[in-house]
């Protein structure tokens, strides 16, 4: 087998596109934990509060004590390959689609047994690294990696049903006027991407060229989100919302809603106009050829999980973005819609906020990595982590603990 | 010497098999009330006189056992649904054999039906278990025949097994049914037919795989004076073991939980392994079949292949196994797969088999393996037979 990632081929206009199929999504509640896992890019699984005892499948109760407090904790990764097996014939139309499929019975370090895909440099009876991934059905899957890297290992068919690497794929970044945007587009182009495409909502304004192509679109205008999509819908691969319209003002001292009207229009109905105009187009290639559609980047502020002192109705705006985007990565499967929860940004509408602060290249990088990583849920900059921490210590004191700076 | 209470006077009589078809329109109620009719004709009573019912089935859904009691006009004063696959047949006939041998019920039918059309065994398999929908089926959805892949490929690991040793299972599996007029399988099988196939999950190829059909199994239980008086032939239970989630710490499944119960077993039956006529093993995968080999005591831990290599396994061989061909020949007709040795050795035990019957058999030793629940068969069962 080469190991080199395929080249990008132009779609044959005779052959039927492969159907935007998914892997089967049935999973009981206690399974659903190994998705949250996987969307964080963590490798955790059930243990027993009680007794210590590490579990798989996940269970309500502790398979070795019957104690009922279950949490998820991240386990060592390691694991060995006990049998292996490769599966020509599939019951499930999507494995019809990718078979020949290689999975395994890997014994975890940590104990329990996990079927578990197999990379395709894993020969059996071996060491593995373990890693908990989102398939297409956006479930959290067993994924068996060899112990040390591979050359081009990134290319492995299987790995990258259930990564989004931009290598070879074409991206739209939506906003190509900021040093964000600008920055992704960038990032997104030396990380080998085929085409970008940057949003210009205002062509006829001064500014500095982006990197790529630019393309007129304006989110706040439905017209316009329409023509772009309808141009270059079936040429977008991955979608990156860098629209963040983050401006200061608290609700009270704003005496209108002017403010956060326009707060709203690039916050929430800016991404449901792409979405309602691109999505569908994108959903629809999400199978197909080698380099298929696979991603969609929100990128919001921390303020999503509750109000920073000052800027009250942006968080709200952004409050509603978050809800739409976790509503949006149910009706877009099998893409991934991730989710960048970002601190305050180091631009020009936070000069007043003290460090630490998210610079261009670092949210860049942080989303490149999720792509490639396939993960959904990122969180970038130390603010928003402390953020982030607080919230999954008491989400019920979140609200009041940032209230009182 | 067990301390259970013996079987002694309680029989199994009358083997009803309602011929397997690859696919059917019926329902499981068709399937499973036509081996009831069957049963009651065989025994010259009405369905009315069984006041006793145990029953199989993986596509009754939504009934259960107690919805067919309406469905069928019966009225039993003892019920039983068992869900444990293929180890239904020997389970169901401990549970019923006590039922009448503590006068709970006089005349137990035991059935097992399955309807099977070309979308069931897909959705049955998609929604196996809590396990299989979590942490198997979306690793391929290659339903049994992934789980299987997986064992076979560990035992072969762990003992050296090829691919010819599973190919000689199947391969008398075929030579004997060609004597069962209900096999669904009718061409005979050769080495070069087997190694040959094509994969289907690497090790397993298409013909260490059962067909899924429709189809349904049943035989009754009563007391011996109960069968003498309807002039029915008879079967002694001599013993009977079953076990769930053995050994849960193996981190791979290669021994079953015979492993754990054949002592007792054989102490029940007062009897060992060299003294078995006639061996009706549960065979979904011939990689079963060679652990129930190792687990019931017919050869070592690991000598599996060496005992298949080194025996004749058809119906005139020197260790008749199988002799109706199985599962793998006749046809897996879901639950009632877990009937299918059962019912195959009371036959054989009363003279009743034809074409398959085994010379002189005089004691028939049946296993049950079921439900692979997430990475391995939970289930063994076995039961030791004598001829009345």
């Amino acid at each position: 087998m080469s190991g080199t990632l395929p080249p990008r081929k132009p779609s044959d206009p005779l052959a039927v596109p492969a159907a935007p199929l998914a892997p089967p999504a049935g999973r009981s509640r206690a399974a659903l934990g190994l998705a949250a896992a996987a969307a964080r890019g963590r490798f955790a699984l059930q243990c027993c509060g009680g007794c210590g005892a590490a579990q798989y499948p996940p269970r309500d109760l502790c398979h070795r004590c019957l104690g009922p407090d279950l949490v998820w904790r991240d386990v060592a990764n390691g694991g060995t390959v006990l049998a292996m097996t490769t599966t020509r014939i599939s019951a499930d139309p999507y494995f019809r689609q990718h078979t020949p499929w290689r999975s395994g019975l890997v014994q975890l370090d940590c104990g329990p047994s996990a079927v578990a895909h197999l990379h395709r440099d894993v020969a059996g009876g071996e060491r593995v690294r373990m890693r908990l991934h989102l398939d297409k059905s956006g479930q959290g899957v067993m994924l068996a990696l060899p112990a040390v890297d591979t050359p081009d290992m990134d290319a492995d068919p299987m790995l990258r049903q259930m990564t989004c690497d931009p290598r070879g794929r074409r991206v739209l970044v939506t906003d190509g006027r900021t040093a964000f945007g600008r920055a992704m587009a960038q990032t997104m182009l030396d990380a080998g991407a085929a085409q970008v495409f940057c949003g210009i909502a205002d062509a006829w304004k001064p500014g500095p060229t982006p990197p790529g192509e630019a393309v007129d679109l304006d989110l706040t205008d439905t017209a316009s989100v329409r023509r772009l999509a309808a141009e270059f819908g079936g040429r977008i691969d991955i979608v990156i919302d860098t629209a963040l319209h983050i401006r200061p003002g608290g609700l009270l001292e704003r005496g209108d809603i002017v403010r956060a009207r326009e707060e709203m229009e690039l916050a929430f109905f800016g991404p449901l106009r792409l979405a309602q105009a691109l999505g569908p187009v994108l959903r629809g290639r999400a199978g197909d050829g080698t380099h298929a559609a696979c991603a969609w980047v929100n990128i919001l502020s921390i303020a999503a999980l509750a109000p920073m002192p000052g800027y009250t109705t942006n968080a709200a705006a952004q409050a509603a973005a978050l809800s739409l985007s976790t509503g949006l990565r149910a009706e877009l499967r099998p893409l991934k819609v991730v989710t960048a929860l970002v601190g305050p940004l180091d631009d020009a509408w936070h000069q007043a906020v003290p460090p630490p602060k998210v610079a261009p290249a670092q949210l860049a990088a942080a989303v490149l990595r999720a792509l490639k990583g396939g993960r959904e849920e990122i969180v970038v900059g130390d603010i928003a982590q402390d953020v982030m921490n607080r919230w999954i210590d008491n989400p019920a004191t979140l609200a009041r603990d940032l209230a009182s700076g | 010497m067990s301390r259970r209470a013996s079987y002694q006077g309680v029989v199994a009589v009358a083997p009803v098999t309602i011929p397997y078809e690859r696919y059917s329109i019926r329902s499981a109620h068709w399937w499973i009330g036509s081996a009831i009719r069957e049963l009651a004709r065989t025994a010259g009573i009405g369905p009315r006189d069984i006041d006793g019912l145990c029953v199989s089935s993986f596509t009754l859904g939504p009934d259960t056992a107690v919805g067919l009691t309406q469905h069928l006009g019966l009225s039993p004063r003892w019920l039983d649904h068992i869900p444990m696959g293929g180890a239904t047949g020997v389970v169901a006939l401990r549970r019923a054999a006590r039922a009448v041998q503590a006068g709970d019920a006089e005349i137990v039918a035991c059935v097992a039906g399955d309807t099977n059309n070309p979308d069931s065994f897909r959705r049955m398999v998609a929604g196996f278990s809590r396990f299989a929908a979590d942490a198997t089926y979306p690793y391929g959805a290659a339903g049994p025949n992934g789980s299987f892949a997986l064992l076979t490929d560990a035992y072969m690991r762990a003992y050296g097994a090829t691919r010819e040793d599973f190919g000689r299972i199947c391969i008398a599996q075929r030579a004997n049914a060609l004597s069962n007029p209900h096999a669904l399988m009718k061409r005979p099988l050769t080495m070069a037919d087997y190694l040959a196939a094509r994969m289907i999950s690497d090790p397993v190829a298409l013909f260490d795989c059962v067909m899924p059909c429709a189809g349904a199994d049943a035989y009754l239980v009563m007391r011996e004076e109960t069968a003498r008086a309807m002039s029915l032939p008879a079967v002694t239970i001599q013993g009977t073991i079953e076990r769930h989630n053995a050994f849960p710490e193996d981190p791979i499944q290669l021994r079953g939980g015979w492993a754990l119960d054949r002592d007792d077993l054989y102490a029940m039956a007062g009897t060992t392994p060299d003294r078995i006529d006639v061996v009706e093993t549960y065979d979904d995968y011939p990689v079963i079949v060679m652990m129930q080999f190792e687990d019931l005591g017919f050869c070592a831990k690991g000598e599996g292949p060496d005992f298949v290599r080194a025996h004749d396994l058809t119906i005139a061989g020197d260790f008749p196994h199988n002799t109706s061909g199985g599962q793998l020949s006749v046809g897996q007709a879901g639950a009632a797969g877990g009937y299918l040795g059962l019912v195959e050795a009371i036959r054989q035990l009363t003279g009743a088999a034809g074409g398959t019957q085994v010379a002189n058999a005089r004691t028939a030793l049946v296993a049950g393996f079921g439900m692979i629940n997430y990475d391995r068969g939970l289930c063994s069962a076995a039961a030791i037979l004598g001829a009345a």
